[in-house]
C-alpha cells in the first residue's frame, strides 16, 4: 500500500465517524462541529486526488463561511440545550433507515469492488486539479452559467433579507 | 535529507514567531505605557526584559476555571483552535528567497503552494471559530456575546479582505506567494500600484485580527472580557498569544502582499556575495513585519472603539464598495494600458 | 493507486448517511446539516469522476454546486429563524400548518 491509500482510509473512516455521529448527535453545536471535521476530511480526500482548488474552496466555503452561519444561527437562537428528549425511532423512522440501507447496498453492488492496486490516477490528473486549469474552463467554455450564479446569489440576498426582516414596510 | 530540511525550517519559523510573540507583549506594554506617560513593566530583568517569561510562568502556574455549566470538551478546544490557527497561516509566507547552505539551495519558506493567497483566506476565515465556540461554551451571557458579535464581523470583514487581495492577484498573475513577492521587484511595491486596496485590505485585517479598533468581540466596558471571560490560566494565555500571533501573521501577509516581502529595491547593484543578499533580504522582511507590528500598537492605544453600528456600516457600505471599485478600476488598467 | 470505485463507494456511504438523517432526526436544523452533507457526498464523487476521467467538467460543476449551496443555506437559514420567531420550535413534527 502506498502512502496516498493508506492516508484515504483513514481519512475515508474519518468522514464516514463523522458523518455518522453528526447525525446522531443531540446537541446542534457538536452536530456542526462534527460536520466540519466531515467537511475537512473531505478537502483531504480532493488533495489525495490532487485537486488543490476544489480542496482549499471546500475549506474556504463551507468551512469558513456556511458552517459559520449555521453556528451563528444555532448561537442567536441558544438551541443548545432546546432539544433534550431523544428522537425516538419508531416504527415509520426505522423503515426508513432500512430502506436508506437497501439502497445503499444496491449502489454499492452496482459499483462494485476491483482487487486493490487496480486502476490509479491518470497523469494528467495533476494538471487537472490546478486553479490555472479550472479558472480556463470556468471563464472560457462554462462563462455563461457562470454570469447566471451572480443572479442566484443576488435572488438569495434579497430573499433573505426579505425573510429575516421583522416588519417589512 | 528530504523531510529534515521542512522540519528545520518549520522548528526555526516556529522558534522564532513564538519569541517575537512574546515580546511583542511587552512592545505592547512600553509603547501603551509611554503613549500614555507612565513607565510600564520594567521591574523583572534588566528594562523588564524577563517579564514575558515571568508572565508566561505566571499563567501556566494559575488554577485553571470551568465554568460549571460550560461545555467542557469544547470549552478546552476552542483556546487550542484559535492558537492552531494562527500559528499554521505561517506555513505558505515566503521569508527570504532560497539560500545556498552548505552547496544545498534552500528555499525560504515552508511550503509554496499555487493556491497560496486562497491558503491564507481559508485559515483567515477558519480563525472566527476559536472565538466563537469559545464564547458559546463558556455559558455565560458576556462570552455568547462576545462570541457572536465575532463571528459577524469576521464574515462581514471577509469580503472586503477577500476582494482587495484579487487587485493584488490581478497584478501578479498568480496566487503564488513567492511569484507575488518577485513581481514586486525594485520600487514595484504593490502599496504603489493599489494603494486603495492596501488600506482596505489592512483596515479588515485590524477588523479580522479583532484589535482595536475593531475589539468589540472583547470590548471590557461593555462585555467584561467579551469572548474570554470565562477563562482562566494557561487557556487564557493561548487566547492572549493567539491574538498576538494573528498580529505578526497578518503583518507578514501585508508584508508580502503589499510591500514587497523580502525585496530590497536595487540590493543587486551593490556586488554583495549571494549569501549575503538572502541574508539582508530575510532582515528586511523581518524589519518591514515588526514596523507593521508596531503600527497595529500604535493604532490601540490612539484610536477609540467603534461602535457596532459603525462598524457594519463601514463594513458594508464603505469598504466592500472601495475594494469592488479598486477591483474594477484595475481591471480596466490592466486591460487597456 | 486507489481505484476509482473507492471514492464512489464512500460518495454513497455519505449520502445514505445523509439520507437517513433527513428521514430520522426532527430538529430542522440538523436535517438541514444533512442536505448539506449528501451535496458534499455528490461533490466528492463529481471530483472523482472528473480527475479519473481527464476533464475538467465534473470540477467547475462542485464549484457552481458550492454557490448553489451557499444560496441555499443563507436562504434556509434565514427560513428557520422565521419559523423560530413563529412558533418557538424547531421541531418539523410541530411544523405541520400545511397538513389538515
Amino acid at each position: 500500500m502506498t502512502v496516498d491509500a493508506i492516508l484515504f482510509f483513514i481519512v475515508a473512516a474519518g468522514a464516514v465517524a463523522s458523518a455518522v455521529l453528526m447525525i446522531t448527535g443531540q446537541n446542534p453545536v457538536k452536530s456542526v462541529l462534527f460536520l466540519i471535521v466531515n467537511f475537512f476530511c473531505l478537502a483531504v480526500l480532493y488533495l489525495i486526488l490532487h485537486a488543490q482548488f476544489i480542496a482549499i474552496i471546500q475549506i474556504l466555503v463551507y468551512a469558513g463561511a456556511i458552517m459559520v452561519l449555521f453556528l451563528f444561527v444555532i448561537m442567536l437562537l441558544n438551541l443548545g440545550t432546546e432539544e433534550k428528549h431523544v428522537d425516538a425511532l419508531n416504527m415509520k423512522r426505522s423503515v426508513a433507515v432500512i430502506l436508506s440501507c437497501i439502497v445503499l447496498f444496491l449502489i454499492l453492488i452496482a459499483i462494485g469492488l476491483p482487487a486493490a492496486g487496480t486502476g490509479g490516477l491518470p497523469a494528467s490528473a495533476l494538471v487537472n486539479g490546478t486553479v490555472e486549469t479550472i479558472g480556463r474552463d470556468l471563464f472560457r467554455q462554462y462563462l455563461l452559467p457562470f454570469e447566471i450564479t451572480s443572479l442566484l446569489l443576488l435572488g438569495a440576498m434579497v430573499g433573505v433579507i426579505v425573510l429575516a426582516k421583522k416588519h417589512f414596510e | 535529507m528530504e523531510l529534515l530540511i521542512p522540519v528545520i525550517k518549520i522548528s526555526v519559523v516556529l522558534g522564532v514567531l513564538l519569541g517575537v510573540v512574546a515580546y511583542t507583549v511587552l512592545v505592547e506594554r512600553r509603547v501603551a505605557a509611554a503613549i500614555q506617560n507612565r513607565v510600564g513593566p520594567n521591574r523583572v530583568g534588566w528594562n523588564g526584559l524577563l517579564q514575558p517569561l515571568a508572565d508566561v510562568i505566571k499563567l501556566v502556574m494559575k488554577e485553571d476555571i470551568v465554568p460549571k455549566q460550560a461545555n467542557r470538551f469544547i470549552h478546552d478546544l476552542a483556546p487550542m483552535i484559535s492558537m492552531a490557527i494562527a500559528l499554521i497561516t505561517f506555513a505558505v509566507i515566503p521569508f527570504g528567497d532560497s539560500i545556498t547552505l552548505f552547496g544545498q539551495a534552500i528555499k525560504l519558506q515552508i511550503a509554496s503552494v499555487n493556491i497560496g493567497i486562497l491558503y491564507i483566506l481559508a485559515m483567515t476565515s477558519l480563525g472566527v471559530y476559536g472565538i466563537t465556540l469559545s464564547g458559546w461554551s463558556s455559558n455565560s451571557k458576556y462570552s455568547l456575546l462576545g462570541g457572536l458579535r465575532s463571528s459577524a464581523q469576521m464574515l462581514s470583514y471577509e469580503l472586503a479582505m477577500g476582494l482587495s487581495v484579487i487587485g493584488v492577484v490581478m497584478i501578479a498573475g498568480s496566487l503564488e506567494l513567492d511569484k507575488i513577492v518577485q513581481t514586486q521587484h525594485g520600487w514595484m511595491w504593490n502599496i504603489l500600484l493599489q494603494p486603495v486596496g492596501f488600506v482596505t485590505f489592512v483596515v479588515a485585517s485590524f477588523a479580522e485580527t479583532n484589535r482595536h479598533p475593531f475589539d468589540l468581540p472583547e470590548a471590557e466596558p461593555e462585555l467584561v472580557g467579551g469572548y474570554h471571560t470565562e477563562y482562566s490560566g494557561l487557556k487564557f494565555g493561548l487566547f492572549f498569544l493567539a491574538e498576538y500571533t494573528n498580529m505578526v501573521t497578518s503583518s507578514a501577509v501585508i508584508t508580502t502582499l503589499f510591500l514587497g516581502g523580502w525585496q530590497i529595491p536595487y540590493i543587486g547593484l551593490a556586488g554583495l556575495p549571494a549569501f549575503w543578499v538572502s541574508i539582508l533580504q530575510v532582515l528586511a522582511f523581518c524589519v518591514k513585519v515588526y514596523l507593521l507590528v508596531l503600527f497595529f500598537i500604535i493604532i490601540r492605544w490612539t484610536i477609540p472603539r467603534f461602535r457596532y453600528d459603525q462598524l457594519m456600516n463601514l463594513g458594508w457600505k464603505v469598504m466592500l464598495p472601495l475594494s469592488v471599485l479598486n477591483l474594477l478600476v484595475t481591471g480596466l488598467v490592466i486591460l487597456y494600458l | 493507486m486507489i481505484p476509482l470505485e473507492y471514492y464512489l463507494s464512500l460518495s454513497a456511504v455519505l449520502f445514505a448517511t445523509g439520507v437517513i438523517g433527513v428521514l430520522t432526526r426532527r430538529n430542522a436544523i440538523i436535517v438541514f446539516m444533512s442536505i448539506e452533507l449528501m451535496l458534499n457526498a455528490v461533490n466528492l464523487s463529481l471530483v472523482a469522476f472528473s480527475q479519473y476521467l481527464g476533464s475538467t467538467t465534473g470540477q467547475v460543476l462542485v464549484f457552481f454546486v458550492m454557490a448553489v449551496a451557499a444560496a441555499e443555506s443563507a436562504i434556509g437559514l434565514a427560513i428557520i429563524i422565521a419559523l423560530f420567531r413563529n412558533k418557538q420550535t424547531l421541531n418539523i413534527d410541530e411544523l405541520n400548518l400545511l397538513k389538515w
